[in-house]
């Protein structure tokens, strides 16, 4: 897995005529757990989607020294994996036939015709996830909780150096909300850059190494989430007034009241 | 997985029992010849007169109901699999209707009295014009939704155009030929029909199995699969375009055939757990069981006038179409239950 540095240079969006992404521009480290936060509008699943060449944007994007624009669409698919909002699956598929999706880049045509190789890394990310128990279940039978994590097994079956993921946590309990932050997480301690869009600012927080605040289309603040997180930015973007404390050495934020 | 690991034997047995249909098929007629009476001819003199009544007669009619229920069947899957909806049919994009209207402005023209290749080569140039302007109104990059209203302003607009072409029809006749070649049929056809047809829904099939993991990944949304790494605007485009040939040369030869584009994947579905790559041999191998078994049948069922098959796979197809719908409300209420 090579390193994914990744810097985006003036990254402009348009959708409709209407500019949601102004001159953003970013360096990002491999090994960095990174939340995009922000309220809803902002632009963040819109930056996002620039970054993983889904929409058209202006700007330069270079992943692992390599100019996005100038990679064929398989070789973007090899480098950045994307987990899309809603998790959406059409048919009811086998939950290990959706993990090895994941090995579509890589020549992977058929499922049931695996190599040994690929169905090693199917096997270990849904192990790393959790969700060999339940493999050849239709993942529409699945729970909320079942499904996000075969879903995330997907993108860890890719094995990309870049983890790009929509709202992971949407909708789902405490306990999966955590595990799928902590597994993000732990994909970055291994070695890839992740960038997770998320609204729980208490467990980006908590979890992220860099948090990075998005506000009407422009980074208004990026950094440690001490840095990021201040009362101030907290009641300019988001509007809100927070419980802030600290508890096993690690910040704790609390979403209070609304400042109106 | 056991699904895929099968897929092999099921497609060997659905291999089998089209070879038994098209053995059956060639046997079926006013002479009538037994399976072994057929295979024995393979080997009869050029001048025998089975052998010259299955070459000539039945042999190009077999070969298209294999091949155009096969298309019909590979073209439902397909687009069910594009637009990941189980109710979509080859003709969504208006490509047969289009075909089809072609097809009787020659007759009412009278272009076929005088060009016997008059009226398939318009249907497939039909079929070609919908695509050309499907696109046109769509867009070549637009969104789904869009090309589906397009492609259903084509389907009117063509039907609207069959319909005046039987109202100027100059004759009678003329009208009731059109309407008679409507119905759909594959009574009488030459080898002739078959060179016409065959190269058009070959390319078809490679087409659409060619992009077969595409599919695969479409489950997951064109957002994830673009990021897997399909080109989801090319798909859409090389589904349009192949179907269109592929349904536009099966309605040249043979009118209009409804129901098995959508039956077809149906039947397969639950055998090949709900995959939509596996499911497209599958599908298409039903579609010729399909077509050829119609084609037995309207050949056996004895009435005063000939039944034509498009007729018999609608009247069997619309029933067995509503009994899906009320297994799948069955499977719904149970999962909520």
């Amino acid at each position: 897995m090579s390193a994914a540095r990744l810097i985006a240079a003036g990254i402009n969006v348009s959708l409709g005529g209407k500019t949601v992404v102004q001159q953003a521009s970013l360096t990002l480290e491999a090994g960095h757990f990174v939340a995009l936060v922000g309220p809803n509008g902002a632009g963040k699943t819109s930056l996002l989607r620039a970054i993983a060449g889904l929409i058209p944007a202006t700007g330069n994007i270079m992943i692992a020294g390599q100019r996005l624009a100038a990679l064929s669409m398989r070789e973007r698919a090899k480098l950045i994996a994307y987990l899309p909002q809603g998790h959406a699956v059409h048919w009811p598929l086998a939950a290990r036939d959706v993990v090895a999706l994941g090995r579509y880049p890589h020549g992977v045509n058929d499922p049931a015709r695996m190599q040994a190789p690929d169905l090693a890394i199917v096997n270990e990310a849904m192990a790393r996830t959790d969700t060999l128990a339940f493999a050849g279940r239709p993942v529409q039978s699945l729970s909320g909780g079942e499904k996000a994590r075969v879903m995330l097994a997907r993108v860890f079956a890719m094995q990309a150096p870049l983890l790009l993921a929509d709202e992971p946590t949407a909708a789902l309990d405490p306990h999966h909300q955590i595990a799928i932050m902590q597994a993000l997480k732990d994909e970055a301690k291994a070695g890839s850059l992740v960038i997770a869009v998320t609204h729980d600012i208490g467990l980006a927080a908590r979890l992220a190494d860099t948090l990075i605040l998005i506000d009407k289309g422009r980074i208004t603040a990026q950094g440690t989430p001490e840095d990021v997180l201040t009362p101030d930015n907290l009641a300019n973007v988001y509007g809100i007034r927070a419980y802030m404390a600290r508890h096993d050495g690690q910040p704790v934020i609390m979403p209070w009241a609304t400042t109106a | 997985m056991s699904t895929g690991r099968s897929l092999p034997w099921l497609l060997a047995g659905q291999g089998l029992l089209v070879l038994v249909l098209f053995v059956i098929s060639l046997g079926v007629g006013p002479v009538r010849l037994s399976p072994g009476a057929v295979l024995a001819t393979f080997t009869a003199p050029a001048d025998d007169a089975h052998r010259m009544i299955i070459f000539e007669i039945r042999l190009p009619r077999a070969v298209l109901a294999l091949a155009i229920g096969g298309i019909l069947g590979l073209g439902g899957a397909a687009m069910q699999g594009l637009l990941r909806n189980p109710l979509a049919a080859p003709s969504l994009f208006g490509a047969p209707q289009a075909a089809a209207f072609a097809a009787v402005a020659t007759i009412s023209l009278g272009i076929n009295d005088t060009l016997s290749w008059g009226l398939p080569v318009a249907a497939i140039a039909g079929a070609f014009a919908s695509v050309f302007l499907l696109l046109a109104v769509a867009g070549r990059n637009s969104s789904l939704l869009l090309l589906i209203l397009a492609g259903l302003a084509i389907s009117s607009l063509a039907g609207a155009g069959t319909a005046l072409a039987m109202n100027l029809a100059p004759n009678p006749f003329a009208a009731l030929e059109i309407a008679f070649w409507l119905l759909g049929s594959l009574e009488d056809r030459s080898s002739r029909h078959v060179m016409l047809a065959l190269p058009f829904i070959a390319v078809a099939a490679l087409l659409l199995f060619s992009r077969r993991g595409a599919f695969r990944a479409l489950t997951l949304g064109e957002e994830a699969a673009q990021s897997l790494g399909v080109d989801v605007a090319k798909l859409r485009l090389i589904v349009i375009f192949a179907v269109a040939l592929g349904v536009g040369a099966s309605v040249a030869v043979a009118g209009t055939i409804s129901f098995i584009g959508l039956i077809a994947p149906h039947l397969m579905r639950p055998l090949v757990g709900h995959d939509p790559a596996r499911l497209l041999a599958p599908a298409a191998l039903t579609g010729s069981a399909l077509l050829l078994s119609a084609d037995i049948a309207v050949r056996i069922i004895p009435s005063s006038s000939d039944i034509k098959v498009g007729v018999l796979t609608a009247i069997i197809g619309v029933p067995f179409f509503l009994y899906l719908i009320l297994r799948e409300r069955r499977s719904l209420a149970g999962g909520l239950a």
